[in-house]
């Protein structure tokens, strides 16, 4: 396929003149989200150029900053704008850097269940009979505990069968698998529901006429037609998914205090709730909320635009 | 030797059915028909008389729990009912191509023109994709498309009906198959771009000696564009030989009703003609002759049933040029001329 400049540049007046950005420019609330999602990401992403320290580096941290409180309140530093923890952290620089461990679990959990969950979908939705059975009761199954139940369960079982050490230096991938595996019938029944409509229309049937093979048809008939709502849930998959970690760390189960997600820094302030020090629970509390209803607030605008059976307006 | 050693397709006792909780249905019953390289064949009846079951059937893809009890299918001479999926799936597309009623929702709406034409030759041939662009560019002009280059980039909902219909054409061709069988191919269109299609398929076949099969309920459709026609009811075959015959001269009593169906065959004003009821559904055909119920002749000039019509399944019979199963053809071609005396 040929991609000149020409190409391109009609390429983005066609996304200039989508019914998509035709949809944002009319709706404030979701420029705000927009921006503030952009924004966020942006710098966490950019948080070792932005931040002004690096809280895994234990040269950096001194015991005797802990527990300052942030720069509106008597008592602060300048060098640490909101506050510190309690070994003496900058607190937005942990914010930042723990954010970054929390969205790459989030996302890399919700690839995971997105790939098991289509894929099972998938197959139960066309293959139908016995495989569609067994999948389908194994969800019901599933659905039966509640996520963070299974999470805590698979959790606790890797970490008495590999001990806390290993935990701690493979919390990142732990926690991507234990919340993965967690929640992919989410998927499967998405995608199973829009496989069962898709696979009656005719466009399947002109596929089997032509030949293909049931796996071709799948992935490349099917699959494609089945996106907007893989999409639209991934949304909502990526908000739980921050959230079921920030809760695991909060239990124990999640990342150790010297690589802290936002949950574990939630957690390790939580101590000292008690004597004052608000800020190292609240602060990283209130950016997981900001974070969360933001990416939840957009998900439900990018459902409404992506389905335009939907009335319009709020539902 | 076979009886007819041209045949480019036959089907012998043909018998389908799918086997339901509450019953049996039967969608064909002991059909059996032949189509030669390059003829154009029609096969027409109401919604329901197990028109595209057979069609579906010739390309082994009925849907669950539909199967082929008895039977034959030859293509060139060779068993296809017996075939194992891997195989068939080779013959599909490649072979034998299928065209469906509605154009729009039989391209994929998510994958453009130029996609859905190079995935179906790349697999079936070894092609490069710069072949296969060539082929399907060359295909899109045999069907008329303008600027094909362009159409490769669209999508399906970019196109009109009448382009669409003409790109699911170009497709069926890609691969130069025998036959092509097409249901119901002109009934989403408008008129104008109907006549268009007939005159392309009609056209395509001769030059490509492609064998067609169409399934309408359409007899005008049927008329324009086949040379012989199949007549189908609740499964069977009632009346089959040439299109030009069957519409000129029907002599099964179904048959006549579809045509005096026809508005052109009604002074204006009138009511419409129509056959009384409607078809049986598959799994409570009547005895005996399964039209009996809707059949005019059904009585004796003296007002009693005729016993035959309700016991015996009518068997065909040559009539003519034609092979008609009903009991009384005979007698009704006696008849007849009083008959149209008196309306």
């Amino acid at each position: 396929m040929k991609q000149d400049r020409a190409g391109t540049e009609t390429r983005w007046r066609r996304f200039g003149d989508s019914y998509f950005v035709y949809r944002l420019r009319r709706d404030r609330l979701a420029q705000l989200c927009l921006a503030l999602f952009v924004l966020m990401m942006a710098s966490i992403l950019a948080a070792p150029w932005i931040a002004p320290s690096n809280p895994y580096d234990l040269a950096q941290i001194d015991l005797l900053d802990s527990e300052l409180p942030p720069f509106w309140l008597a008592g602060s530093e300048p060098g640490f704008p909101l506050g510190t923890d309690a070994q003496g952290r900058d607190l937005l620089s942990t914010i930042l850097y723990g954010a970054r461990v929390s969205i790459a679990i989030g996302l890399g959990a919700v690839m995971l269940q997105a790939m098991l969950g289509t894929a099972l979908g998938l197959l139960a939705g066309y293959r139908g009979g016995v495989i569609d059975t067994l999948l389908m009761r194994l969800v019901d199954i599933q659905l039966s505990f509640s996520t963070l139940m299974m999470a805590i369960i698979i959790g606790a079982v890797v970490k008495t069968a590999f001990g806390g050490a290993f935990y701690g230096d493979y919390g990142v991938v732990i926690l991507i698998l234990v919340i993965g595996l967690s929640e992919w019938p989410q998927y499967a029944r998405t995608v199973r529901a829009k496989v069962l409509v898709e696979k009656h229309k005719d466009y399947v049937d002109a596929a089997r006429v032509l030949g293909y093979s049931g796996r071709r048809i799948m992935l490349r008939h099917i699959l494609p037609n089945t996106l907007s709502p893989i999409l639209v849930i991934s949304t909502v998959q990526i908000a739980n998914a921050i959230m079921a970690e920030a809760a695991l760390s909060f239990l124990g189960l999640g990342m150790p205090e010297t690589q802290p997600s936002l949950g574990s820094l939630i957690k390790s302030g939580f101590d000292y709730l008690q004597s004052g020090s608000w800020w190292i629970t609240l602060l990283p509390g209130l950016f997981l909320v900001a974070f969360v209803l933001v990416v939840n607030l957009l998900g439900d605008w990018l459902r409404d635009t992506l389905n335009p059976r939907l009335p319009e307006g709020p539902l | 030797m076979r009886a007819n050693p041209m045949a480019l397709l036959e089907v012998e006792h043909l018998d389908v059915r799918f086997p339901l909780r509450r019953g049996e249905i039967r969608a064909v019953r002991d059909l059996s028909f032949s189509l030669e390289r390059g003829e154009r064949l029609g096969i027409v009846g109401e919604s329901g008389a197990g028109k595209s079951v057979l069609a579906f059937s010739l390309l082994k893809l009925l849907s669950r729990p539909g199967r082929i009890v008895a039977g034959k299918v030859r293509f060139e001479g060779r068993e296809l009912t017996s075939l194992s999926e891997r195989q068939f799936r080779r013959l599909r597309g490649n072979r034998l191509a299928m065209i469906f009623q509605d154009p729009l929702t039989t391209l994929n709406p998510v994958l453009t023109i130029g996609q859905q034409m190079i995935e179906s030759l790349k697999a079936h041939r070894r092609l490069s994709t710069r072949r296969a662009r060539i082929v399907a560019i060359d295909k899109l002009r045999q069907v008329q498309v303008s600027s094909p280059e362009r159409r490769l980039e669209q999508y399906p909902h970019q196109l009109s009906g009448g382009l669409c219909q003409r790109v699911v054409i170009a497709i069926a061709l890609l691969l130069e198959p025998d036959i092509i069988i097409a249901d119901e191919p002109t009934t989403a269109l408008d008129v104008t771009i109907q006549a268009e299609i007939i005159t392309l398929l009609k056209r395509l076949c001769d030059e490509h000696d492609v064998g067609l099969i169409v399934i309408s309920h359409d007899l005008g459709v049927i008329g324009q564009l086949t040379q012989r026609t199949l007549v189908m009811y609740a499964g069977r075959i009632v009346e089959q030989g040439p299109t030009r015959e069957i519409i000129n001269d029907a002599q099964h009593p179904y048959t006549q009703g579809l045509i005096n169906a026809l508005p052109q065959m009604t002074l204006p004003r009138q009511r419409l003609h129509q056959i009384p009821g409607s078809m049986p559904t598959l799994s409570e055909v009547p005895s005996g002759c399964a039209f009996n119920p809707r059949c005019a002749y059904r009585m004796t000039p003296e007002g009693l049933p005729r016993r035959d019509c309700i016991e015996n399944v009518p068997q065909p019979v040559r009539s003519g040029e034609c092979q008609v199963a009903c009991h009384w053809v005979a007698e009704l071609i006696a008849r007849e001329p009083s008959e149209e005396r008196a309306t």
